[in-house]
């Protein structure tokens, strides 16, 4: 360095051959290098992490890419972070497009029944537990109940919006005369002033529409649960979602943006963007274990509410429209029994009640888990095992089928999920 | 330069305008830096090779980095790039035999590193221009805009002295690159034989609340470098103390101990406590030394960041960031060749490492990752001490606080880069 560079150097009179290997070794390793295209690493192979987007037109990848780049992008005070979130972008929660980390886990608050959110003043229904520096902290309102939720996976979400609402209401009719007595119903909420009712959309008489997105599948679009993302989770207003979350105990009146923090475009883009997300790709497909452990699967009733099975009906995404997909999901809510019983709830779910949790990706999750797992909404289970033995209420028969299984084909099971 | 007259500095500039094209360049007499005297790390700033203008009291240098590279990571590469990164004039004068100015303009491609700003493209930065004033060897007032005293890299980052096309991670994304503030500090030296000493007491404006809010989404004190206001306006009202102590044995080499304390957030509005007031601290060690004989140059420099977060923030923002290098370069050869003199050949390797986020989840209790490790072998070509032609391999890991290696930018880079810098 310095020292070696600039001291003095002493002058050597025989260096031809010296010279001659100078140059060799120049040349030789810039050639060797340059030559080496191969050397930077190679893409990741798409069964082992999910990155990738559906077939796209060239215009339809510009607007992923855009959309990619706003889904990762880190918020700030300064563009509108806060003043109360939960983290500071999708990608913080959704990190690699899977589920979610205890650390960026959400709390929501106030609605102990079917009749609504009773503590909407009071800042129901998210708790954001973060707040920017010098900012009182949000507590929750005494006598609410509360849930606490991890993000669930969102690769393939664009294929889950576009399942037609007849194949939704097929699965919840064909659990009527179920004998392990699953049942499992659709959502019925609300739906925004804003959202444009799905393709076949199958409203009921009292004007609510099948929801199917979240952990109690409240939500109703990837519009919605974009804007809602953008709100709750980060604090980041929309034209869709004007206000911003406050504090009722700040006393103070919400921090009204006067301008939308997320541009109408990029949040266009984040909806393209999180909608062409390529479902997961099953590894080890052809595995004897694996495909010993999915014959496993059906045999003890994981299937009747995993659907291993899906169509999705028409999308404006053609690559999106008429396809089979293979997420482990009916849509449907279920009662998951007393154990799993937050007392907290949304739309017309009850407090046991819980969407089925796609399982694609879940052999993946321990990437985005510190190497752990953490499953189920809160992530209380530390094992896949774990996470079968809390299944209760519609789900009891099949856990306790389960239990009743040889090691060996417990563990065919649990080989056949790690390679979803 | 000891002989100097007074003259105004900005004379002395106007003047060189006019010298430049009128001039004969053979009166420019080259002056290589003076490492017979001043060889601590802090004494980097002067210690550069300056031309100087006939009789005139002023000697001005620079130098610039220019390179090929061709990185991926994950499969995904922006192809072959060629980035003119860094062009760097320096003008010294000689005010009197005990006063002398150095000013430092540079040109820098993606100063802060943040991809967010990297869309601003390159920008012209006064880096460095302050005056020094002798009162004894052991006390000198230095004022202006200073480079804080933070570790080795900071002080010594020249790109002809390294034989890396890169500067080193920890020292220019966890610690403030070239981080230079308006500050006053006192410095003095003291020689005994084989050894010598050297102190710096600095007192600057400072970093801000970015260095826990910004678009990397992790703490960050180069954020603070992007705070345009930063030179005229300290975030905290209160200042930055920034010290080192260097330690030269001319048979075993060279220590420094750096640390670094600052106030960084708006904790109060006209007067208003708003929030409560909290502190960066950087500790840092440096060391670099040539082993006899066998002329192998050795710098490491390991810094310790430690950042008071507010309560109910986000652990995105970690409260303890650690990383650092080793560089040993090897020469193997030395002297003549193809018409110069003073040739040199080295094979060199870097290892690096930084962990953005030291410590464990509250929620988990498992280890926050959001780190990466570096090799970097590499073959210099030094024609002449002040040029160097480097050609680097970069074999390098990051994971992101989760521990995941899978998504964007994270996972394994490599990738080659071709790169000159001269002092000129
Ligand atoms: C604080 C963590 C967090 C952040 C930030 C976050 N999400 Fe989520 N996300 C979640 C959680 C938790 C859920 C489940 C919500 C529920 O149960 O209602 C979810 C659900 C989703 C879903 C539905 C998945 C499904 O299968 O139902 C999508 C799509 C989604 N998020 C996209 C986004 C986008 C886009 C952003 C950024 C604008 C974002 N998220 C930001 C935590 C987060
Ligand atoms: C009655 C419907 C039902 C049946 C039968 C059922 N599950 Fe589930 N499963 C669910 C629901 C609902 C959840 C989400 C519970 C929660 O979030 O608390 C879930 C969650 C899971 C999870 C956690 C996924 C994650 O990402 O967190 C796994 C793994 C799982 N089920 C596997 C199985 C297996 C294996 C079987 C068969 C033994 C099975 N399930 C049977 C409804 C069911």
């Amino acid at each position: 360095m310095v020292a070696a560079t600039f001291a003095e150097i002493s002058i050597n009179n025989s260096m031809n051959r010296k010279r001659l290997s100078v140059i060799g070794i120049i040349i030789a390793a810039i050639a060797t290098f340059s030559n080496c295209t191969k050397m930077i690493p190679d893409m990741i192979n798409p069964a082992n992490g999910l990155c990738g987007a559906v077939n796209l037109s060239r215009a339809q990848s510009v607007l992923f890419a855009k959309g990619n780049d706003r889904f990762f992008a880190i918020r700030t005070a300064a563009t509108g972070l806060g003043p109360y979130f939960v983290s500071t972008g999708c990608g913080e929660c959704h990190s690699s497009d899977n589920r979610g980390h205890l650390f960026t886990i959400l709390t929501r608050f106030g609605q102990p029944d079917t009749n609504g959110n009773r503590f909407m003043a009071m800042g129901g229904p998210q708790l954001q537990n973060a707040n920017l520096p010098g900012l009182m902290p949000q507590r929750i309102p005494p006598g609410a109940t509360s849930t606490r939720l991890i993000a669930p996976i969102t690769a393939g979400v664009g294929f889950l919006e576009a399942v037609p609402d007849s194949e939704i209401l097929a699965f919840a009719a064909a659990n009527a005369t179920d004998p392990n007595g699953v049942r499992g119903h659709p959502n019925y909420n609300t739906i925004p002033a804003y959202a444009t009712p799905l393709a076949g959309a199958i409203p009921r008489s009292d004007g609510k529409y099948i929801c199917r997105f979240g952990r109690k599948a409240s939500t109703y679009n990837l519009a919605q649960q974009c804007a809602n993302a953008y709100n709750h989770d980060m604090g980041i207003t929309s034209t869709l979602a004007p206000n911003n979350p406050y504090n009722y105990l700040d006393q103070t009146a919400p921090a009204i943006a006067p301008t939308p923090e997320v541009s109408e475009d990029d949040f266009n883009a984040v909806v393209f963007y999180v909608q062409c997300l390529q479902t997961p790709v099953q590894r080890n497909a052809v595995n004897a274990t694996v495909t010993q452990g999915n014959q496993v699967f059906l045999n003890i009733g994981c299937e009747t509410c995993h659907k291993q099975t899906v169509t999705t009906g028409y999308s404006s995404i053609a690559a999106l429209a008429y396809q089979t997909i293979n997420p482990f999901t009916d849509l449907l809510v279920h009662d998951m029994g007393a154990a799993d019983d937050d007392h907290y709830t949304e739309g017309t779910a009850l407090t046991s009640e819980w969407r089925t949790t796609p399982l694609w990706g879940l052999g993946l999750a321990p990437q985005v888990q510190g190497g752990k797992v953490y499953l189920m909404h809160d992530g209380r289970a530390h094992s896949i095992k774990e996470a079968i033995q809390m299944h209760g209420g519609e789900a009891a028969v099949s856990a306790s089928k389960f239990n009743a299984l040889t090691p060996v084909d417990q563990n065919a099971l649990i080989s056949f999920l790690q390679s979803l | 330069m000891s002989m100097y007259k007074v003259l105004p500095c900005c004379l002395a500039l106007s003047v060189f305008g006019t010298a430049q094209a009128q001039l004969d360049s053979s009166l420019l007499r080259r002056r290589s830096a003076d490492t017979a005297k001043s060889t601590l790390t802090m004494d980097a700033a002067y210690n550069r090779p300056f031309l100087k203008l006939g009789k005139m009291p002023v000697s001005i240098g620079g130098y610039m980095e220019s390179n090929w590279q061709y990185v991926g990571t994950s499969g995904i590469t922006a192809g072959n790039q060629f980035q003119f990164r860094r062009f760097s004039l320096f003008v010294a004068s000689s005010i009197s035999s005990r006063v002398k100015f150095l000013a430092e303009i540079e040109y820098e491609n993606d100063p802060t590193g943040d991809p967010a700003d990297a869309h601003e493209g390159g920008q012209f930065e006064i880096e460095y221009a302050a005056v020094d004033v002798e009162l004894h060897p052991l006390l000198n007032i230095r004022g202006g805009m200073i480079v804080n005293p933070i570790g080795a890299f900071n002080q010594n980052h020249d790109g002809p002295k390294w034989e890396f096309t890169d500067r080193p991670i920890a020292m220019t994304q966890m610690l403030p690159e070239t981080w230079s503030n308006t500050g006053f500090g006192l410095y003095g030296k003291q020689f005994t034989g084989d050894w010598m000493f050297g102190y710096e007491f600095y007192v600057t404006g400072g970093l801000n609340d970015s260095i826990i809010d910004n678009s990397m989404g992790k703490t960050w004190l180069p954020a603070a470098n992007a705070n345009p206001s930063r030179f005229s306006a300290s975030a905290s009202g209160a200042p930055m103390y920034s010290g080192k102590i260097s330690l030269r044995n001319s048979k075993i080499g060279e220590l420094g101990l750096s640390y670094a304390s600052d106030i960084y957030n708006t904790w109060q509005v006209e007067g208003t406590q708003i929030d409560d007031k909290r502190t960066a601290r950087i500790l840092d060690v440096d060391f670099n030394t040539v082993l006899p004989k066998l002329h192998t140059s050795i710098v490491t420099e390991w810094a310790e960041v430690l950042v008071q977060i507010p309560p109910n923030y986000t652990q995105q923002y970690g409260n303890k960031q650690f990383g650092g290098f080793i560089d040993i370069v090897q020469p193997i050869f030395k002297g003549h060749f193809l018409g110069w003199e003073h040739a040199t050949l080295n094979l060199a390797v870097r290892g690096e490492y930084v962990d953005w986020n030291v410590g464990n989840f509250t929620s988990t209790g498992t280890r926050m990752y959001n780190d990466l490790w570096s090799v970097m072998p590499a073959i210099s070509f030094r024609p002449t001490p002040q040029t160097v032609l480097r050609f680097n391999y970069r074999h390098q890991f990051q994971r992101d606080i989760t521990g995941n290696a899978v998504g964007a930018a994270l996972g394994l880079t490599e990738g080659y880069s071709l790169g000159l810098s001269t002092y000129f």
